[in-house]
Parts: C-alpha cells; structure tokens; sequence
C-alpha cells in the first residue's frame, strides 16, 4: 500500500478524479471549476511567498500581464494554440518577475505588500489608457485551439478544464516537492528569523527571489488560462481587488496543504456564483465575515484543518495496529 | 497665465484633499501599528452620510441660511467617528493585536469588503447628488482661469486640520500622553496611561478624519458605491511615501503626488492614472521605509 502514499501515485489519482469529475458535471460546473483553478494557479504563487512572510497584495499584475500576452498573440499575431499561448504568458510574466523579483523582495511587511500593490496598479493605469490594447474594454479572446483540433462548446469547455486539471496536479505536484525541499524549509525559516537563516549561510534574497519569480510564472499560466476560458481580458485583471482575491485564497487555504489552494478558490468562485444570483448586494460581506472568521478561527488555514484530520486518522490506524 | 502656475494650484487643491482623506490613515497607523485598508470605506460612509444629512438639512428650510450646510457636514463626519470608531476599535480590530500589522491588513480587507455591502444595503446602489454646498461660494477669478472657491475652502480645511492635529499631538497632555504611547505602548502602560482609551480615541479621530475627507468629497462628485475602492489605495500610497505614521510626511507626501498629477494631467495624460504608484514606486526604491520614517533597528 505504501505506492499508493507516494507523492507522484497520489497525484495520478488525484488527476484521473478530476477528469472524471469533469466528464460528470454541467457545463457550468466545468466552466466554474476552470476559473477557480486558475486563479488557484496564482493564489498557489502567493503562498509560495507567504511561507517566507511576504503578503503580495499585486499577483495581479502577472495575471493580467499572462492574460494580455495571450490575448495579444491571439488577436494580432494569429496564434491560437493554448500551448504556445501559455508559453508565451508565462514567458513574459516570469521576465517580469525576474526583473522585479530581486529589488521587491528586499522589501518585508506591509512595505512589500503596497509596493507589489503599486507596480500592478502602474499597469492597470497603463492598460486602462491604451488604446492599442482596448484600453477599458480590454481584449476579446477567440476560443483557443489544442495542437491544431479545435473544439466548440461543451467539447471546448472540456478540454480547457483538462488541460488546467493537468498543469493545477502537475504544478500543485511540483510546489510540494519544492516545499518539502531544503529551499522550501528555508523558505519557512525565513519567515521565522531571517537574520538567523543568514547567519547559518543561506541567502535570504535569493531564497525570496527564485520564490518571487516562481510566482510570477504561476500568475502568468493562471491568467492565460482565465483570459482563455472567460475569453476577455481587460484592465481590471490587474486591480488591487483582484490580487487581494488571490490573498483570501491563499489565508483561507494556509500554507500546510497545496491542495487546499484549489478547494479554497472553488469555495469563493462557488460562493461568489451562487450568492451574486442570489444577494448580489451581499456577497461581499458575507466574504467578509468569512475571512474575519478564518483569521480568527483558523489562523493557518484550511490546510492546518487537513493536517490535523490526516494525523488523527495517523494516529487512529497506529493504535489499531 | 503660465502652464507652471496652472499646475501648481491644481496640484495645490488636489494635494489639500489628498491629505484631509489621508492624513487619519497616518495617524492611525502611528498609534496603533493598523494599516486600516477599510479607510477608505470610512471615507464613503462619511460622503453617504454627508449627502443624506445635508439633503435632510435644505429639505428642512436649510436654503435661508444656506451657509449652516458646511456645519452640517462637518457634524455628519462627527456622527460617524463616534458611531463606527468605537464599534471597529473595541468590537473587533483589539481582537488581532499583536498578530503582526499584516494580519492587520487582512482583518481591515474583511472590514472594507463587509463595509462595501453595509452602505449598499443602508444607502441603496443608486447616486446621491448634493452639489449646493459646492456652488455656495461662487467662483474665484484667477488671471483668465476661473476657480470654484470651494476648492479653495479644501486648501484652508487641509492647512487647518494638519495644524489642529500638530497642535493637539505637541502642545497640549492629552496629546503629549499620544506620543507617548506611540513611543512605548508598554511604558506609557506601566506609567498609568489608559492605553485603551487612547486606542479608541485616536483610533475614532482616524475615522473622523476619513469621513470628514468624504464630507467635503462629497458635494463635489455624485456618490455611488464603489466610492472607498480608488480613494484607499491613492491614500496608501501618500502615507507611504511620507512615511507611515508620520502626519508631516503624509502632509509632504499629499503635495508631493498633488503636483505630480496635476503635472501629468497638463502634459502627459495617458500617465494620469499611475502618476501616483510612479511617484510612491520612485520613492520607496530609494527610502524603503518612505521619506519621514526613522531608521529601525533589525529585529534578531
């Protein structure tokens, strides 16, 4: 039985649930599923930085850049190709990030937080006066193709939230690995003492860079997939609310579990779906109280509860033994 | 009339407002270490109250002295502080001290979100107009360019409320007992000083001082929810850059990104809506902690 706990078995079955899921859903549902998955993308990137204690409330700006570079390819150079497409989205954003990587990850605290915040509004300011790009109205995106086949409708919807199953269990699959790693737990002795991690002999900025710029290629692949599965994308991928979505995300999951990302973002797309049909006046509060609560309640997240359950039921089987 | 000169009092009156709506973030922040992200929802509730309050008010026979809207404003804000500080302060936000200031950030973004519906359930999604008090004052000719005087009432306002909250915090044992707290909350503790009190205070002051923001905001623009989103973060950003905690930095901070706009607004529009995180970006790479703040020893 121990093949079924290693981390690469667990991931497969993982992946072959969620496609079947998605065989058996509404289309809605796999549209819904989709969404939250990419913006699950960019919350992971976020976590990735909040277990070395920096706050990004600006992911924005990579979701949005990702999001832009396909709709540009798409609409001006005629790519089509979701591959290429994604690519080239997490191309350009992981450029970014590198470049900023190194001087925004000196900063600690809220000074990180406003000037992350910061560069994503320069380009929300930026997009939202150029013409070129649709400034306000943004960029409507044709329906992507997989290696020339191209689907229409549920058939579309289908393969899209296949492919962003693949790329959530394979990077979800990756940023374990890189968790659990000697640059993961630097990562989370930074947090604690960062003075101390240097004295030791890491390098704290280099630690917080190569995480910086891992963020930023997961927020680059989340907004191509979101700009292609919602087929606009406009100004407002890069404001501050949209990053401080990927901020609930990334509280509400904590960092003890990555798979809590992704239950996490369905949670708020599930509750943002239902309750803007039904109290389109009140969601946001109820969002609210939902975030004080978990900060109150549940300060390291859903992922703390995973962890908890997984070594009750530990401890349960060891006794039973 | 010189383009320079245009700049500079567009740049003025911008920076005058900049600093009313900000200057309580500052302040709030020296005192309590909150970053308060829902300021700038205190700062619609006090627009929304203002235009329903100086509505009641000419709706009442307001229009023989028309002059008593401006107190009626004033006293709006007043309203607010008293009802939501307490509320926020004791209800809610001293639940989360000492859980470090970016936790902080997130309670007040669960506040600001929460915050956002409440007005839209009291005050309804349509707009709210109450331009009388804008007009009241008529116009100010200056050279060929004609001004409405009441943006100059903003400039005396921002001057006023900047040296009112000087004053209060240097010369006068209330204040004085402030700074203390804000030098050593567990000293000033073990000296007798209600810490509590002060909390709730200045903690109710910074709302005043947001909604009063929204008070004079209010007659100039329609107010529509959704008001709080933008004004947050310019207000951020001016704090930032003058050093958080510090009211002469957010003062010089507010000029600063007053006349950086208004300079792009004349010469180069496209940059209008970024000017602000430019300047805060452009400042923060070369003094990380803004222009004002003390260097802090490393904590080990």
């Amino acid at each position: 039985m121990s093949f079924l706990k290693s981390l690469p078995s667990r991931s497969l079955i993982l992946f072959c649930i969620l496609v079947g899921l998605g065989f058996a859903m509404p289309t809605w549902g796999v549209f819904l599923v989709t969404i939250a998955f990419a913006k699950g993308l960019v919350a992971l990137g976020n976590v990735a930085m909040m277990r070395g204690g920096l706050v990004s409330f600006g992911q924005g700006l990579y979701y949005c850049t990702g999001a832009y570079v396909a709709g540009f390819m798409a609409i001006h150079l005629g790519f089509s190709d979701i591959f290429l497409l994604c690519l080239a989205g997490v191309f350009v954003s992981t450029i970014v990030g590198a470049i900023l990587g190194p001087i925004l990850s000196t900063y600690r605290g809220i000074f990180f937080a406003m000037l992350s915040l910061a560069v994503s509004m320069i380009l929300y300011g930026a997009l939202s006066k150029a013409t070129a790009l649709g400034s306000t109205d943004g960029l409507t995106l044709p329906g992507p193709t997989f290696l020339g086949f191209a689907p229409e409708g549920r058939a579309l919807s289908l393969h899209l939230y296949i492919f962003t199953v693949t790329l959530v269990v394979a990077a979800g699959t990756l940023m374990r690995m890189l968790f659990d790693s000697e640059r993961g737990l630097i990562t989370l002795a930074i947090k604690d003492n960062e003075l101390r991690v240097e004295y030791l002999g890491a390098s704290v900025r280099a630690t917080m860079s190569v995480n910086f710029v891992i963020a930023a290629a997961l927020g680059g692949l989340g907004g191509v997939i979101a700009g292609l599965a919602i087929g606009h994308v406009d100004p407002e991928y890069a404001y501050w609310t949209t990053s401080g979505e990927f901020v609930f995300v990334a509280i509400l999951a904590g960092h003890f579990s990555v798979g809590a990302i992704f239950i996490a973002s369905v949670i708020l797309e599930l509750v943002r779906s239902f309750s803007s049909l039904y109290f389109p006046n009140t969601w946001q509060l109820a969002l609210g109280l939902f975030l004080l609560l978990v900060i109150l309640l549940l300060p390291d997240g859903l992922g703390s509860l995973m962890k908890r359950w997984s070594r009750a039921t530990a401890a349960f089987t060891k006794k039973r033994i | 009339m010189d383009l320079l000169a245009v700049i500079l009092v567009d740049g003025l009156i911008y920076g005058a407002w900049l600093f009313i709506v900000s200057v309580g973030l500052t302040l709030v922040f020296g005192v309590l270490n909150v970053l308060n992200i829902a300021h700038g929802s205190l700062y619609a509730i006090g627009a929304y109250t203002t235009a329903s309050a100086v509505g009641l008010y000419f709706a009442q026979g307001g229009d023989s002295f028309p002059l008593g809207s401006y107190a009626v404003m004033v006293l709006a804000a007043a309203v607010v502080a008293v009802v939501v500080g307490p509320i926020l302060e004791r209800g809610l936000l001293r639940y989360f001290y000492g859980r470090g200031e970016v936790v902080i950030v997130l309670v007040t973004y669960g506040v600001f979100l929460i915050l956002e519906d409440v007005m839209k359930l009291v005050w309804g999604v349509d707009p709210y107009f109450v331009s009388q008090p804008y007009a009241l004052l008529g116009n100010i000719e200056f050279g060929p360019l004609i001004y409405v005087a009441y943006d100059f009432l903003v400039i005396a306002m921002a001057i006023a409320v900047g040296l009112l909250v000087w004053f209060v915090l240097n010369r006068t044992r209330k204040g004085k007992i402030v700074l203390a707290v804000i030098h050593d909350r567990e000293m000033s503790e073990t000296m007798g000083v209600n810490v509590r009190r002060v909390f709730v205070v200045s903690f109710s002051a910074g709302v005043f001082l947001a909604a009063l923001g929204g008070a004079i905001t209010a007659p100039m623009i329609s107010v529509t929810p959704g008001l709080g989103v933008s004004v947050i973060i310019t207000a951020f950003a001016v704090v930032i850059i003058g050093g958080l905690g510090s009211i002469e930095g957010a003062a010089i901070g507010a000029v600063l990104v007053g006349i950086a706009r208004a300079a792009s607004v004349h010469l180069m529009p496209e940059a209008e809506l970024f000017i602000i995180y430019l300047v805060m970006a452009v400042v923060l790479l070369f003094r990380p902690e803004g222009l004002f703040q003390k260097i802090q020893a490393r904590k080990i």
